[in-house]
């Protein structure tokens, strides 16, 4: 037998080699996902910011300076964070023991129903029923009199407390959905092991299901507090706008529609935008900080 | 070297019950245990048997019974207080932690001292065989090694009492025979009491001191290996040790235990595990082993070659008869697909239950 040369086969098509680097028809898909991104998020996001650098008086950072230097303007931050971080710190330490209970519950679908309602009615109308709840008339205040636990009624509403109930009944459900997922997440058989080798309910929590939670809950957190961030129609409706309550949104509000200053408005906004981003990067920089791999206990 | 200290003479589990809803998981198992014993409970899945150990466990509450570690009741506390190590099917090893971590879960909680807790640790991973391995995630071991893990983890608390889920049932063949041994090994260096939960009758065969028998929640037979793979109770035993064969005939004769039962034109001989008396209707069950293809004979069933198998040093072979039975054998190289051949029953193997 002659020792015959390997055959030379003809150079893969160019289709072939896209496919092997993942490209195919299929991703013609995402076209009309990365349209829509640079239509209604990265081109406004942009033109605001070009125009926050263009003021109508002064020079390009004028609007920038004029934030920073009116204690009207630059304490809207902290008043909004002031109202966004404890209201998600309350709301993850509150869904966190529920989620906990409603994943042993055979019948998890009705209480996640009642839960997550709040969501669906949309903040003016929770707002309404909560200045009637809450208000100085309302069933409230007039029950705790009713057995003389105070003499006259508590002011719940166009105040700090107003806001910040609105901001839990509606932003609750969220946070709660998003933490079951994770804490079911969990294999049981995590905690039953850690039962048997000794753990009682507190160290089963501290030691194995709390550290797998913490990249979920650092998720949770900036989802909830960036909803929280950019609260409007409560702040108005249930606060004080004028004073106590006048987050960032309702100063942006009124640079936009009552000063007709477009370049001052996008300049609060941007200003809130990096607020909310640093947050976010801190968070899950803290995050990263943590083991961050599979919940699983071992093979399935 | 650890559980020798252990102050205890036996577990007992005493009318053990476990009830869902109407039905019963657990039937009133009761089982003395004594201490060191390797227990195997044996049972097809649904039988009951990670019921039981989930019970014994405290993961699971029982619902009538009790568990007793010598006069000390045990069913009502929780599973912390229990103190005995588990070993899961799927390992359930802590994720985040590495594997020294993992391994000194149980002396962390039990507020060991450092120094203590570090030497007893790597006591543990050498007794594993994973020495070196402490400082990784158990994401980065291979299957066997996370089981190494998870025995480790049970076995440094000494607990009075280690259970075990099917361990193996999620390693590949090879792997399994390495860490049967492995199991084995460890069991006789530390004497530990252990219940190992199977469906394998192999592994149960191979580990255990006694094997427990369970079926729809009821013990069937507990007995040494040797006892319940010769000497099966009841048929579903025998089922489940291997006697593939069962053949349905009516008795002709009964001489103290030698039986023999005609099936179709054949009379086969075997010895009687039930009492039995002339015209019952019987089974004679026998082993793939003991069925070999012969001459024909008044003693010889006749079938038709359905499958050989080869099986290294063997074949096995399955043929059915005219009446649709179908029999395993041990095959001749010879036995051509489709040809007839006649298969004869060792008497002296073959049992003959009550039908």
């Amino acid at each position: 037998m002659s020792a015959s040369s390997p055959p030379v086969y003809d150079r893969l098509s160019l289709r072939q080699r896209l496919a092997l680097r993942g490209i195919d028809g299929v991703t013609i898909l995402v076209l009309p996902a990365v349209l829509f991104l640079l239509a209604v998020f990265i081109y406004p996001f942009i033109y605001g910011l070009v125009l926050s650098f263009t003021p109508k008086e002064g020079g390009m950072f004028a609007n920038y300076q004029k934030f920073f230097s009116d204690p009207f303007l630059y304490d809207t931050i902290l008043t909004t964070l002031w109202l966004a971080v404890p209201v998600t710190v309350i709301s993850i330490a509150l869904a966190l023991p529920i989620a906990f209970r409603v994943r042993l519950m055979t019948r998890q679908r009705l209480l996640t129903t009642i839960l997550v309602l709040p969501v669906t009615l949309g903040t003016v109308l929770v707002a309404e029923g909560l200045l009637n709840y809450l208000g100085p008339q309302g069933w409230f205040s007039r029950t705790l009199m009713l057995f003389g636990m105070i003499d006259r009624p508590l002011k719940l509403t166009n105040n700090y407390w107003g806001v910040f109930s609105s901001l839990i009944i509606t932003g609750f459900p969220f946070t709660f959905l998003l933490t079951l997922s994770y804490v079911t997440g969990i294999d049981p058989a995590l905690e039953q092991a850690a039962a048997t080798h000794g753990a009682k309910s507190w160290q089963r929590f501290r030691f194995v299901l709390l550290p797998l939670l913490i990249p979920g809950l650092a998720i949770a957190f900036c989802l909830s507090f960036v909803q929280a961030f950019a609260v409007f129609p409560s702040a108005v409706l249930l606060g004080a706008p004028a004073g106590p309550t006048r987050v960032i949104s309702i100063a942006a509000y009124q640079a936009a529609f009552e000063q007709y200053d477009y370049s001052m408005a996008s300049a609060i906004a941007m200003i809130m935008a990096t607020v909310q981003l640093s947050i976010v990067v801190a968070i899950l920089a803290i995050r990263n900080l943590f083991y961050r791999g599979s919940t699983a206990g071992g093979k399935g | 070297m650890l559980l020798a200290s252990s102050p205890f003479q036996e577990i007992r589990l005493d009318r053990m019950s476990r009830a869902f809803g109407a039905h019963n998981a657990l039937k009133d198992v009761s089982l003395s245990i004594r201490k060191g014993e390797f227990i195997a409970l044996l049972g097809p899945s649904g039988c009951g048997k990670s019921t039981a150990l989930n019970c014994i466990a405290g993961l699971l509450a029982t619902t009538g019974g009790g568990i007793f570690i010598d006069d000390k009741r045990i069913d009502t506390l929780k599973p912390e207080d229990r103190g005995f190590g588990m070993v899961f099917q799927n390992y359930a090893l802590f994720p985040h932690m590495t594997v020294r971590q993992n391994i000194g879960f149980g002396l962390k909680m039990r507020n060991v001292a450092k120094a203590e807790l570090d030497k007893r640790v790597e006591e543990a991973l050498n007794l594993v065989r994973l020495q070196g391995q402490g400082h990784k995630l158990p994401g980065q071991l291979s299957g066997g090694q996370q089981q190494r893990v998870a025995i480790a983890r049970a076995i440094v608390i000494e607990p009075p009492l280690v259970l075990m889920d099917e361990p193996l049932s999620n390693l590949d063949a090879k792997l399994r025979l390495e860490m049967r041994a492995e199991i084995r090994r460890i069991h006789n260096q530390l004497g530990a009491t252990t219940i190992y939960v199977t469906h394998d009758q192999d592994e149960a065969l191979s580990l255990a001191d006694r094997i427990v028998v369970l079926r729809d929640g009821e013990i069937r037979q507990v007995g040494a290996p040797s006892d319940l793979y010769e000497r099966p109770d009841h048929m579903d035993v025998a089922e489940f040790m291997g006697y593939r064969n069962r053949l349905t005939g009516k008795v002709i004769s009964v001489e103290g235990s030698h039986v023999n039962v005609t099936v179709g034109n054949a009379t086969l001989a075997g010895t009687a595990r039930d009492s039995l008396k002339v015209g019952d209707t019987a089974i004679v069950a026998a082993r793939a082993d003991d069925v070999e293809a012969g001459r024909h004979s008044s003693q010889t069933v006749e079938a038709v070659v359905e499958t050989i198998e080869y099986r290294g040093r063997e074949f096995v072979g399955t043929a059915r008869t005219a009446e649709g039975l179908e029999l395993v054998f041990h095959a001749p190289q010879t036995a051509a697909l489709g040809s007839a051949i006649w298969l004869a029953i060792d008497p002296a193997r073959a049992l003959v239950f009550a039908a």
